[in-house]
């Protein structure tokens, strides 16, 4: 099996149907002999908005979504309300985050690679590029540490301190629980009892991928250029 | 390597396929299937939506009691002038719990926990979607819950108000673990609701019946859709405001420390933008209620079904447009002031578009008044007038004069209870046969109907007189020369008549338990789903899952097909549909009872307790939650075998 989609599908005894019942291969919207909707010939599970898990995924993205603009929103509150910014402490230095953004933008290469191939049930090749993710996950967190004491503030400090490492924080944090979350489902994948709905799931993580790297960039652009410009 | 290999099929055996006609033996299977795990272990790692909710309701209406206490004690102590029962330093303690208790730990989590039990019953599905992250909401909340009320025990108890205003609760002045204690309560208990709210909009907008699609769905599922959206848009901002409370107090962040360029107000804002909507994630369930309730007794379909659905999404939108008016008497800009008084005075509107279908439905219905009825008709009067001192603080000039008076209490109270008590209690009448397969009795839920309607009135009326005589709220006395003694006695004594009403409605529940009337599967000749099915329901709900034809399935001439056929009855197979209309696509398989979303809220109480005390327990304290989230992850060989057995790739 050189393909990578595995296995037979459904060849064993599940496969044959009750003789009374009329089989309905991939429409069960219309009425058999009882009556009834017959839906056991439905996929057990599927891609995108028609898994649950997308549903799941899409709740969690629009929570922290608003975590990330409410912080946006107190970071230019304080702002408002000082008549400096940043109160007299340093800009952050620039260069660990920028690489740090090129980083996770280059991510999103390997994460669209593994999204296809999980969508096409491909299990090598899900595999493989998923430790690729992780790789870049871990250089990232690694970056990540510097970066926190290139901010040239402490968060105890003052209010501009305090923002600035939650903000960093709050991103960090997705980024540490969606790199455990890589690395269990890439452990799955190499050791686990598997079925095929992993697919999906491995699905969803590379589109959870997408959320933390696109809401860096707006996060980016408040911890770093933002205090080099005056209003 | 073989990856032929990675999806091994083990043998499968014979399966039971559910429909309208199967036989006793498969909906037996299927009860054996849906069923919770028996033993005291079991009934930590049950995950049916039944028993969750049950205890997510018990829970919180613990916690309502204990709040009742609460407030009979403040009216003990402020019903003579100069009462010395209770000292300030407790009686600052008793009004933040009563307060925070009743917002955190009961009215908004209620409505959560029955819409957990009701919604997949009326929207004809075997089970809620994630049943397993259901499960542990409801222990994160539960733990949340206990580490309050444990720490008040222990002489924590926090002591600045229910929204614990900095810099009162800041690090300079809220001494004690109290605050700290409040803030992590937040993280609990919001934790809990985002989770639920993630759960209950999966369930409805994926897992209705064939043939439900949106525009058919009943009026307390879109009241619960639109509400748990606001969840999700509202409680990221107390919990970012909580966060940032503890962490000023724990590791010295200036957040709101305006020496170090931090913003008192800021606090207000964050806690505002939550706690308005707030509001309204009580109050909109409480509408679904009432849209449930009121056409079963007038016997006769909703009237304005399209309207009172876009007034609810109306009235969630311009929720979020209110929370400055709870800061009229702060330095915001007066455009601004004025702005949010035109929206406050705004969101009448689709009030009042639903309050006029409602009146059309019972004008034009034949009305059959029981218990139920009379706790709606009460909301429509004490809203209105809870509804009307709503506009007068709407204004800027009359709140600035009535800020922090007992005019404000008399107003959230009649609003509250009004918009939100009277309605849970009809709806409790109306869908405690269906939970318990027990009738509550009719005399004495009259009785405890007229005694909490006459009580509430007595209690909180007068407290507008003594605000506008210039009564401020959270004064632990008074002396008898201010001419407050005489409203503050009949207060009480209307605090008291409230209790006795309750005493009856526990006898009530109580008795019914133990010989009450039988309900049979539709008491009230319902027209929604979850009445098709016995009271009370079986674990799969639905022995065959019906087919929608209708707005009203009951009450609709049937239709052809009735009926889903062909799930498995020997596996927790659940059937998915489209969002919009609700066409069969999917029937994934749901995960058995676990032990490991308890383990999780347990690991996960550790750290948030612990990092009450020390900052690097976000550290330790991590490891062994995800530790516990991985073991939950994790398939067994033989979960695996029956997935691998029904699976169908798309």
């Amino acid at each position: 099996m050189s393909t990578g989609t595995s296995a037979d599908g459904r060849s064993g005894p599940a496969q044959p149907r009750t003789p009374t019942r009329s089989t309905l291969p991939h429409s069960a919207s219309t009425a058999t002999a009882a009556d009834t909707i017959d839906v056991r010939d439905l996929p057990s599970f599927g891609f995108s908005s028609r898994s649950l898990m997308w549903w799941a995924t899409a709740g969690l993205m629009l929570i922290e979504g608003t975590v990330f603009a409410l912080g946006v929103a107190v970071y230019f509150y304080l702002r408002d309300v000082n008549a400096s910014w940043p109160l007299g402490t340093p800009v952050p230095d620039w260069r660990w985050g920028t690489l740090n953004t090129a980083i996770l933008i280059a991510s999103m290469v390997p994460n669209e690679i593994v999204k296809r191939a999980a969508q096409r049930q491909n299990l090598g090749a899900s595999r493989a590029w998923l430790v690729v993710c992780l790789a870049f996950a871990m250089a990232f967190l690694a970056v990540r540490g510097i970066e926190f004491a290139a901010l040239n503030v402490m968060w105890y400090g003052n209010a501009y301190g305090s923002i600035v490492w939650f903000l960093l924080g709050l991103h960090t944090t997705h980024l540490i629980t969606d790199t455990i979350d890589t690395a269990v489902l890439a452990a799955l994948l190499y050791f686990g009892p598997l079925e095929h709905k992993r697919f999906v799931d491995v699905s969803e993580n590379a589109l959870y991928w997408y959320f933390v790297v696109l809401s860096w960039l707006p996060i980016y652009a408040v911890i770093y250029l933002a205090p080099r410009f005056h209003p | 390597m073989n990856e032929s290999d990675a999806f091994s099929h083990p043998d499968a055996k014979a399966r039971l396929f559910d429909g309208p006609d199967a036989s006793a033996a498969t909906r037996s299977a299927l009860a054996l299937t849906w069923a919770d795990p028996p033993g005291w272990l079991g009934a930590l790692a049950a995950i049916n939506h039944k028993t969750i909710a049950r205890r997510f309701i018990a829970t919180t209406f613990t916690f309502f009691l204990l709040a009742g206490v609460l407030a009979l004690v403040m009216r003990l102590q402020l019903a003579r002038p100069g009462n010395r029962i209770v000292s300030p330093d407790t009686y600052d303690a008793l009004f933040t719990m009563h307060g925070t208790t009743m917002m955190f730990l009961f009215a908004v989590p209620v409505m959560q926990a029955v819409a957990a039990y009701l919604i997949p019953l009326m929207v004809g599905a075997r089970s809620i979607a994630f049943p397993r992250m259901n499960a542990y909401a409801y222990w994160v909340f539960l733990f949340g819950c206990l580490t309050l009320y444990g720490a008040a025990l222990l002489g924590a108890a926090p002591q600045a108000g229910w929204f614990s205003y900095v810099p009162l609760a800041g690090p300079n002045y809220g001494l004690g673990k109290g605050p700290d204690i409040w803030a992590q309560m937040i993280t609990f208990t919001e934790l809990s609701a985002l989770l639920e709210a993630v759960v209950l909009i999966t369930t409805i907008l994926k897992m209705r019946a064939p043939g439900m699609s949106l525009n058919r769905m009943p009026l307390f599922a879109w009241a619960t859709l639109v509400t748990q959206f606001m969840v999700i848009f509202a409680m990221p901002s107390i919990m970012f405001a909580s966060t940032a409370l503890i962490l000023d107090r724990l590791v010295g962040t200036q957040f709101y420390n305006p020496s170090l360029g931090g913003d008192v107000l800021l606090w207000q804002h964050l806690f505002w933008f939550f706690g308005h909507p707030e509001v309204y994630l009580i109050f909109i369930p409480a509408l679904g209620f009432i849209s449930s309730i009121l056409p079963t007794f007038a016997r006769r379909p909703i009237f304005g079904y399209t309207a009172i659905v876009l007034a609810l999404i109306a009235t969630a939108f311009l929720a979020f447009g209110l929370w400055v008016h709870h800061m009229f008497a702060t330095s915001v800009p007066a455009l601004g002031k004025s702005f949010f008084t035109a929206a406050s005075v705004m969101i009448a509107v689709p009030s009042g578009i639903q309050i006029y279908c409602w009146i059309a439905t019972l004008i034009t219905g034949r009305l059959n008044v029981k218990t139920p009825l009379l706790f709606v008709l009460a909301f429509f009067f004490i809203l209105v007038l809870g509804g009307m001192t709503g506009i007068m603080l709407g204004a800027v000039p009359l709140d600035v004069q009535l800020h922090d008076t007992y005019f404000v209490v008399a107003h959230l109270h009649y609003v509250l209870l009004g918009g939100a008590v009277f309605p849970l209690f009809g709806a409790l009448y109306y869908w405690f046969p269906k939970i318990s397969g027990r009738m509550l009795d009719e005399g004495l839920g009259r009785w405890h109907f007229w005694l909490f309607f006459i009580g509430f009135n007595v209690a909180f009326f007068p407290m507008h007189l003594l605000g506008l005589q210039g009564m401020p709220r959270r004064v632990w006395t008074y002396s008898s020369g201010m001419g407050w003694s005489d409203l503050n006695l009949l207060s009480s004594i209307g605090a008291a008549t409230i209790a006795v009403s309750i005493v009856l409605f526990l006898v009530n529940v109580v008795r019914a338990r133990w010989r009450g009337e039988p309900a049979g599967r539709d008491p009230w000749g319902g027209a929604t789903l979850e009445w098709s099915t016995p009271s009370p329901p079986p674990p799969h709900n639905f022995d065959a899952i019906p087919v929608v034809h209708g707005r009203d399935p009951l009450w609709d001439p049937p239709g052809t097909p009735a009926y889903v056929s062909g799930l498995a009855a020997d596996a927790r197979e659940v059937l998915v549909t489209t969002a919009l209309d609700a066409v069969p696509d999917l029937r994934p398989l749901f995960p058995v009872p676990s032990i490991w979303p308890f383990v999780s809220a347990v690991a996960t109480t550790v750290l948030f307790i612990g990092s009450i005390f020390t900052p690097w327990a976000i550290v330790w304290g991590s490891v062994p939650v995800v530790a516990a989230l991985t073991a939950w992850f994790w398939p067994t060989r033989r979960q695996n075998a029956q997935a691998l057995a029904l699976e169908r790739r798309p």
